[in-house]
């Protein structure tokens, strides 16, 4: 790479970056974002698998916010500070992982369809718009229940049954962007399949990618959570796992309030936070957006 | 954006077919629609095949993998492989399964002891009560408020209303109702927290109002969720017209605000909002099976959750069918009335 194309890329990064800084909603997203991915990934450090488990902890049960357990503890005594914590984890993880493989899964297909007219694009499109009508949250939930519960059939389930609406949007862009006459002359030069989708259209949608990607996250998270409430679980501690319990030991009945508000919270900050910062992306990056008011 | 192109096209055709001559539009319209329904049937196939494939083929044993941490013995494993056919040939299970689904023989529940269409048809009563009036009010809602939001873009009402659906759209379905079961279920006690009836419900008029009351907390929830996205819809197709001329020409004329509003900008934004309600029925469908389970409502949801949780492999496979097949022709039914109001898409 010469020098001229990484001063360029280096201004482009900083005028995205004066774009988004604007973004008042976004930037308050991200911040939330930061502090959580770094609690998930220090807890390590403090915590471990124990604070899940049911015969170590011998606090009260049910037991309310006190300056011991500051969010109160479940039925077997556990804190619901740490398990939230912990739990962290699990949904961070499952909700990065499964957008991961919505993305790729529709970056390619979205590629290939808009990139091969003809009979290809059209086989891929069919099937697309077939997967885009299925019910995703009952097929995810066939999935992973036919295919058992473990992280990565969780993972596996919510990215099968996601991609369509990537794919597309990014066969819509890579239309547009292989209309331009500069991938003309790169054909007439020799350019080939690959070298046309990876060099010039990829990084083309590239942004708009990020942007739906962070978007896909926050459904991930929700979409994890169900799955768990719904009783189909990698059985690990996640915030939706902690739901199903509340639900299953009757905290409402309790009236052990922080056993439902605690852990719901965390998915509601965690997935607005993914929609505010996937939002404000939006709005950078996307030329069509640019300049309107909303 | 291409607003003046789109704009051009009907005048265009109507220029083209003088005379008020109709049946070639009538009979694009028929053509779509029969296309459209090859598709859907198309679509279905692929459902009953991808179903097939799903239930027999995956890695594993389904069997086992769905009596996962339950207690089954060896041999009740094994007596549930020839119940459900899976110690024949391959070929031979395929085209059971095809000639008995299009029969519609959904095979019988192992848990109920009951053919599953006879399961669903019990409970397809209450799902068709909870999502229609939930998705009624949400719909009326969702474009009253989207209308008043997007007209008004950045006033007080617009921000509240944005804010309000962002934080909707980001909150679990289950763990709204959960709050709401707790507020009003088990400290207020308003409202019943499970189930469609009383033990003692009364008879006649009585018994309608005590669905009701049961149905308000379930209802709440659903309609929660799922407003939101119309909402945002409604509001952004409306700030697509906003700017356009024929807005300006209307208040030229001297067309009071709320009727430049009620009679040129709704009508044009109402059109994608709709077809998006049905096309997104899926969502609303996803949205239904969880608030079942919190409620214990004995919907098609609930029959689904709990072929999960037993494991029941024929009655989810059933009940899996049968919801997709429902949310594609429901989306096929948009996509034509779509096309049959909307002038520009028919002409296109």
């Amino acid at each position: 790479m010469s020098a001229i194309t990484w001063t360029r890329r280096k201004r482009a990064l900083g005028r995205f970056w004066d774009g988004f800084r604007r973004q008042r909603a976004g930037v308050t997203g991200l911040a939330i974002l930061v502090v959580a991915v770094a609690l998930a990934v220090v807890a390590p450090l403090f915590i471990d698998e124990g604070v899940t488990s049911v015969v170590e902890n011998t606090g009260p049960d049910f037991a309310p916010p006190s300056l011991e357990y500051p969010f109160g503890t479940d039925e077997s005594g556990r804190s619901i500070l740490l398990m939230v914590w912990w739990g962290a984890r699990t949904s961070l993880l499952i909700g990065f992982l499964a957008a991961l493989v919505s993305m790729a899964i529709g970056t390619i297909l979205g590629i290939a369809a808009g990139h091969f007219r003809g009979w290809i694009g059209a086989a891929i499109m069919r099937v697309t718009d077939w997967f885009l009508v299925l019910p995703s949250l009952i097929t995810a939930l066939v999935l992973a229940a036919i295919l058992g519960g473990s992280t990565f059939t969780i993972i596996m389930a919510i990215g099968v049954t996601s991609w369509p609406s990537t794919a597309r949007l990014i066969r819509a862009q890579t239309l547009a962007v292989e209309a331009r006459p500069y991938i003309e002359r790169s054909k007439a030069l020799g350019g080939g399949h690959w070298h046309i989708t990876t060099r010039h259209v990829l990084p083309n949608v590239a942004p708009l990618l990020l942007a739906s990607t962070t978007l896909e996250v926050a459904s991930a998270i929700v979409t994890e959570s169900t799955l768990a409430f719904l009783g189909v679980t990698a059985n690990k501690t996640s915030w939706g796992t902690m739901l199903r319990g509340s639900y299953d030991w009757n905290a409402a009945g309790q009236g052990a309030w922080w056993y439902i508000l605690i852990p719901g919270l965390c998915i509601l900050a965690v997935v607005m936070a993914f929609t505010l910062c996937g939002r404000a992306l939006e709005t950078v990056l996307n030329p069509r957006l640019r300049g309107t008011k909303a | 954006m291409t607003a003046p192109l789109e704009a051009a096209e009907p005048a265009a055709a109507q220029a083209a077919g003088p005379a008020g001559d109709d049946r070639p539009a009538r009979h694009g319209v028929l053509r779509y629609a029969l296309t459209k329904a090859g598709g859907a049937l198309l679509s279905i196939a692929m459902v009953i095949i991808a179903t097939f494939f799903l239930f027999r083929l995956l890695p594993g044993d389904p069997v086992r993998n769905l009596a996962q941490g339950r207690n089954m013995t060896p041999e009740q494993l094994d007596l549930e492989r020839r119940r459900l056919g899976l110690d024949k040939p391959l070929t031979d299970q395929f085209f059971d399964f095809v000639g008995q689904t299009l029969r519609l023989d959904l095979g019988t529940s192992y848990e109920y002891k009951r053919p599953v269409l006879d399961l669903i048809g019990e409970r397809l009563g209450p799902t068709l009560l909870l999502a229609g009036v939930g998705l009624f009010i949400a719909v009326s809602l969702g474009l009253w408020q989207g209308t008043r939001a997007g007209w008004r873009p950045g006033s007080r009402f617009d921000r509240f209303s944005t804010a309000t659906s962002l934080v909707l759209w980001s909150v679990p379905t289950f763990w709204l109702g959960l709050l709401l079961l707790m507020v009003f279920g088990a400290w207020l006690k308003i409202f019943p927290s499970r189930g469609i009836e009383s033990v003692d419900a009364p008879d006649g008029f009585g018994y309608v109002l005590d669905v009701a009351w049961h149905m308000v907390l379930p209802c709440l929830t659903l309609v929660g969720v799922v407003y939101a996205q119309y909402l945002l819809v409604m509001r952004s197709s409306l700030l697509d017209e906003v700017g356009q001329d024929y807005i300006n020409t209307a208040r030229a004329k001297g067309m009071r605000d709320d009727e430049v509003r009620r009679r040129h900008a709704v009508p044009n934004a109402l059109l994608p909002t709709v077809t998006l309600v049905f096309m997104r029925i899926g969502f609303v469908v996803g949205g239904a099976v969880t608030v079942e389970t919190v409620f214990s409502w004995p919907g098609l949801g609930k029959l689904f959750y709990d072929a999960i949780s037993v494991p029941d492999f024929t009655l989810m496979q059933g009940t899996f069918m049968l919801i997709t097949v429902a949310v594609i022709v429901m989306n096929t039914l948009a996509d034509v009335v779509y096309h049959i109001l909307d002038p520009r898409v028919r002409s296109a």
